[in-house]
């Protein structure tokens, strides 16, 4: 692969590091020179693409890297191009469809997957980053034959109407009640040194990182409420 | 999103090194910010540095009776440490106020100091932008600014710094520890840490090139009452149009900060000096040089209220 730190990356990079004010007059004259139409002068330097980076870059090659992740339980190798985040991983590489795109930037919580005990956005977290945890999906809770409570309880509550944000309401959803347990406060929270109580206040503000856009909300909620034994505030 | 090259490193001292001879390698963390603007191709670095494995993940007591709290220590992790919600609650509850469940279980506590604007025209590369592409210009002037800075911002630029977690740190005068590529550590006061936007908003912190962030300290715990109140579009999982930070002790002396309307944590001395004289008197110093633009200057009232508002919680 051609070696990335030739090329206009690196000239960007010292670009950063150049003095400001030299930075800002090499642009003025650029602007000047473009302006009386000297286009040889333009040339010798690194094109644009209106107002984006620079274009001119020669890209480098696709890194590859050996992956091991313990899915639902099962060790799994896998070779990825470096940038694969853990979402594209599971559904592109190892076909666990489950787990779905939505917003792709961490906005909407369709892609929540439970990483080493943790509800996180795999949207927004490398594959690589990820060599060696333990991922549990919503293939990984439960089955059609033997359902997760909270895949029962949201069936029984109608918590869901399209289905895509589902599976990572449910995770996220088991992962809140956890996290409930573990004592880890919450902005709604009122009392900081006590422990937080799951109250349908709280499991709302836990669960603002995911959204419905059908509007299932007070179904998903009912169905939180009924797993955790259903205290209401 | 461009390719580029991993490692992963063990040793703050190796990080460094790796990124001196790495030009425009960045370091990785939690990634929740770095990669969304990898995705959109507004960051790209040729590589990445995981710094995930450094043993700085910890939160530890200082020997004059503050907190050392490692660089890697995710959101949820320090706002749920018992000695933060004792002696500290006003970055708890600043923490708690930030981004979603998911998110604060990854980011890490440099990497949220080191965040990036959600300026929509730093975001969208078909706009001019100085912070983005130095020189281009800045589309937020004249455009959708009702996010954007009232004070503090300059013709080339007037983001907002969008964390809530630097607020309550800058508030409680926290301190920035780093290593640089050579092995000299540093020690940053964070009121130095943040630059004014002036004409190079693309410059945001003191931080040179390859200098990691490995741990923030907080001095002795203040007493005092503690009270962060966020106002934003929707009741969670949103940035502060403004936030208030503040620590108030029972002769009504304290400090205050606010989010959501500079380039960095918004907190002057002189504003803290006039805490016993009524919130109209602070709301004064701290916006004596306000500029807001045409869209954004309800943030001023909004800024004046809350101050009052909280002033009179803290003060019970």
């Amino acid at each position: 692969m051609s070696n990335p730190n030739t090329g206009a990356h690196n000239n960007n990079a010292g670009r950063q590091d150049a003095n400001p004010i030299e930075y800002y007059s090499f642009r003025l004259t650029r602007r000047s020179l473009l302006k009386a139409g000297a286009a040889s002068a333009a040339v010798a330097i690194a094109p644009r693409h209106a107002f984006g980076e620079t274009e001119a870059a020669a890209t480098p090659a696709p890194a590859m890297a050996q992956v091991t992740l313990k899915i639902n339980g099962q060790s799994r190798q896998l070779e990825v191009d470096t940038r694969t985040t853990l979402l594209d991983a599971l559904r592109e590489n190892l076909h666990l469809t489950g787990t779905k795109k939505g917003c792709d930037h961490g906005q909407c919580g369709a892609c929540t997957v439970i990483v080493d005990g943790r509800r996180i956005n795999s949207c927004l977290t490398l594959a690589v980053m990820q060599d060696g945890a333990e991922v549990t999906t919503i293939e990984g809770l439960g089955t059609p034959e033997n359902l997760h409570p909270m895949q029962a309880a949201f069936i029984k509550h109608d918590g869901y109407q399209c289905g895509y944000c589902t599976p990572g309401q449910i995770c996220s959803s088991v992962a809140v009640l956890k996290e409930i347990e573990m004592g880890i406060p919450s902005h709604v929270t009122l009392d900081l040194v006590s422990a937080p109580q799951a109250t349908s206040e709280e499991i709302r503000e836990r669960m603002s990182g995911n959204i419905c856009r059908c509007g299932a909300y007070s179904n998903i909620l009912a169905a939180i409420e009924d797993v955790s034994g259903g205290q209401k505030s | 999103m461009k390719a580029f090259t991993y490692e992963r490193v063990k040793t703050p001292a190796e990080a460094a090194a790796s990124a001196q001879n790495k030009p425009g390698a960045k370091f990785i963390a939690g990634g929740t910010n770095l990669l969304d603007l990898m995705k959109l191709e507004i960051e790209t670095p040729p590589h990445l540095i995981d710094v995930n494995s450094l043993a700085l993940d910890k939160i530890e007591p200082t020997p004059d009776g503050g907190l050392r709290i490692g660089a890697l220590v995710r959101n949820t992790d320090l706002a749920a440490d018992s000695r933060v919600r004792k002696d500290y609650a006003v970055l708890s509850r600043a923490l708690l106020a930030g981004a979603s469940g998911q998110l604060r279980n990854q980011a890490t506590t440099a990497g949220n100091l080191l965040q990036r604007t959600r300026c929509p025209y730093f975001y969208d590369t078909n706009q001019p932008c100085n912070k983005r592409l130095p020189g281009s210009g800045c589309a937020a002037l004249e455009g959708f600014s009702r996010q954007h800075a009232v004070v503090g911002a300059s013709k080339a630029c007037i983001a907002t710094h969008p964390s809530d977690m630097a607020v309550a740190m800058r508030l409680l005068d926290a301190t920035i520890e780093t290593v640089n590529p050579d092995g000299r550590e540093r020690k940053i006061p964070i009121a130095d840490f943040w630059r004014a936007p002036g004409n190079t908003p693309h410059l945001e912190t003191v931080l040179t090139a390859g200098e990691l962030i490995t741990s923030v300290t907080l001095p002795a715990p203040l007493g005092g009452t503690h009270v962060y109140r966020k106002v934003r579009d929707r009741a969670s999982y949103a940035f502060a149009l403004v936030s208030v930070a503040a620590v108030v002790q029972s002769d009504g002396s304290g400090r205050v900060a606010l989010g959501g309307v500079a380039h960095q944590p918004w907190r002057l001395a002189e504003a803290d000096a006039q805490l016993t004289n009524g919130s109209q008197n602070v709301y004064q110093k701290l916006f004596a040089s306000a500029q807001p633009t045409p869209e954004n200057e309800f943030k001023l009232i909004l800024a004046k209220r809350t101050l009052a508002s909280v002033l009179t919680e803290a003060r019970g």
